[in-house]
């Protein structure tokens, strides 16, 4: 009898978009590896598709999704945070003192906030005026804010420049809240500040914010004096770099971000609080037997979205099969479509193909784009219906559940 | 089959582009369709499942698709315009192959 080979081990820190993608398909493609998923939440709440509970559209429970159908699969899934990654050592240290080994590290960590870089925005604010960036319990508390409000309010909205989770996000955000105005409190006003002069889906937006709310949507860029640089949460107040101040009764400041913390500890980032990659592989271009993914990385032009990371996963999981193999380092090949919602009926998208050039990552030439601002309204119906089946789809194909 | 000989068999397959850096792996290929057509092409919502089509026809749809031919189609032209002729066959075959 021949004895057995060690099964390679491998761990993947963090349960969302890119994490989940990486266990399922790394167990699917080679049953015999022994893989271990530390994700701090029994279950995990998505951010895309909260801005739609925010307008009333969707109930909360829909947006979590356990971690059931990977244990199923053969996944071993640890519910406790890692506090520190030992890269030499291809080492992993629990909260709870655990240790785990591994052959290949995948950090999957999604974002953290960059605490004080926004003037008077720190944690203790963002208990009264919450970003709701990372969907959960901050979430529930803007919504909350927002049922409180009464008829007639303002609520502003603060907007980052600079690389942040989910560009269009924010502005879907707005249309979903002024959907829930336009419902229950008709008076009700809406301001965006914004740190830049341009955003993703703009003209989409910006024709659907007027077609279904009419002036409801108010949108200060950067040249019209729309960048806030001071949060008096207690006040809810916000003061513009000019000088302005703005008082809201319901206050949503979207801080600036970076990679979630355990990038930074286990070395994986650069000095831009982001973790730059391989564009083949996803690997880190920092530390080796380390794989990154999704809104953590640099992976410009890929938008920080729950797709790319998803489609990420998939490459990094090809590529360590194919080094555990001793085969040849398979072609990467990569796309997303990020679906907004304006209304009930009225959905828009951006898609794009993309590729790695060494170890760049390009868009494949006049491939992707956005949604014809000419289209008829059958077109923004079947978006808003097709927006709806990505999620069911990918949530399947990740967690298992739709 | 297993995952080394499927990727043997893209390598041998493989004839596209210039930027081809290695062996074509049609599950990579085929990776970011499951985010809209579901886990191998079976749909899970309002997107129509994939999985088990003829490949003739995927083929030739995925084409129309990418010269603009599809009357009421949204998001397929703008993506099968990131992919060439040895791709789209390649998925067509991947596809029509899945295990319903």
């Amino acid at each position: 009898m021949r004895a057995q080979p060690a099964r390679h081990r491998i761990l993947v820190v963090g349960g969302g978009f890119g994490g989940a993608t990486a266990a399922r398909y790394l167990l699917k493609r080679d049953p015999s590896l022994e893989v271990t998923l530390v994700e701090p939440s029994q279950s995990y709440v998505t951010c895309p598709f909260s801005n739609l509970y925010l307008g009333g559209l969707r109930d909360w429970d829909s947006l979590a999704h356990g971690f059931d159908d990977l244990r199923a699969l053969g996944v071993r899934v640890v519910h406790d945070r890692v506090e520190a990654i030992d890269a030499e050592k291809r080492q992993a240290a629990l909260s709870d003192g655990t240790r785990i080994n591994w052959d290949r590290l995948i950090l999957s960590p999604g974002i953290d906030i960059r605490w004080g870089t926004l003037e008077g925005y720190d944690e203790a604010a963002a208990e009264l005026t919450p970003h709701a960036w990372k969907a959960g319990p901050q979430t529930q508390l803007l919504q909350r804010q927002l049922a409180e409000m009464p008829d007639g309010g303002t609520f502003v909205m603060v907007i980052p420049e600079g690389a942040y989770r989910c560009p269009p996000g924010p502005y879907e955000r707005a249309a979903m809240v002024a959907h829930y105005f336009k419902t229950h409190k008709p008076a009700s006003k809406i301001l965006l500040l914004d740190g830049k002069d341009q955003f993703s889906k703009q003209g989409l937006f910006q024709q659907g914010w007027k077609a279904l709310y009419g002036e409801m949507i108010e949108w200060v860029g950067l040249s019209g004096d729309g960048q806030v640089v001071r949060v008096d949460a207690r006040a809810k107040e916000v003061e513009t770099a000019f000088g302005t101040v703005h008082r809201a009764d319901v206050l949503n400041v979207i801080p600036p971000q970076q990679a979630g913390l355990i990038a930074a500890q286990a070395g994986v980032t650069d000095a831009s609080g982001w973790a730059p990659v391989k564009g083949g592989s996803f690997a880190s271009a920092l530390v080796e037997g380390v794989h990154v993914l999704g809104d953590a990385t640099i992976a410009s032009p890929m938008p920080k979205s729950g797709f790319a990371a998803n489609t990420q996963a998939k490459v990094a999981v090809a590529v360590i099969l194919a080094e555990l193999a001793g085969a040849p380092i398979p072609e990467a090949s990569y796309a997303n479509t990020c679906y907004s919602l304006i209304g009930p009926g009225y959905g828009i998208s951006v898609a794009g193909v993309y590729r790695a050039e060494g170890d760049a990552i390009v868009e494949v030439p006049d491939s992707g784009g956005v949604s014809p601002l000419d289209a008829p309204a059958s077109f923004r119906e079947a978006e808003a219906r097709y927006g709806e089946g990505w999620y069911a789809s990918i949530c399947r194909d990740i967690w298992g559940s739709a | 089959m297993p995952t080394v000989t499927r990727l043997l068999i893209a390598f041998l397959m493989t004839g596209s582009g210039a930027l081809a850096e290695g062996p074509v792996d049609p599950a990579v290929l085929a990776g970011p369709c499951a985010n809209c057509h579901g886990p191998d092409g079976h749909s899970a919502g309002a997107i129509p499942s994939i999985a088990g089509l003829p490949e003739a026809e995927t083929a030739a749809l995925l084409r129309a698709f990418r010269a603009d031919e599809v009357q009421g189609a949204t998001v397929m032209p703008r993506l099968m315009k990131g992919y060439d002729e040895a791709q789209i066959d390649m998925l067509a075959k991947w596809f029509a192959e899945v295990k319903s």
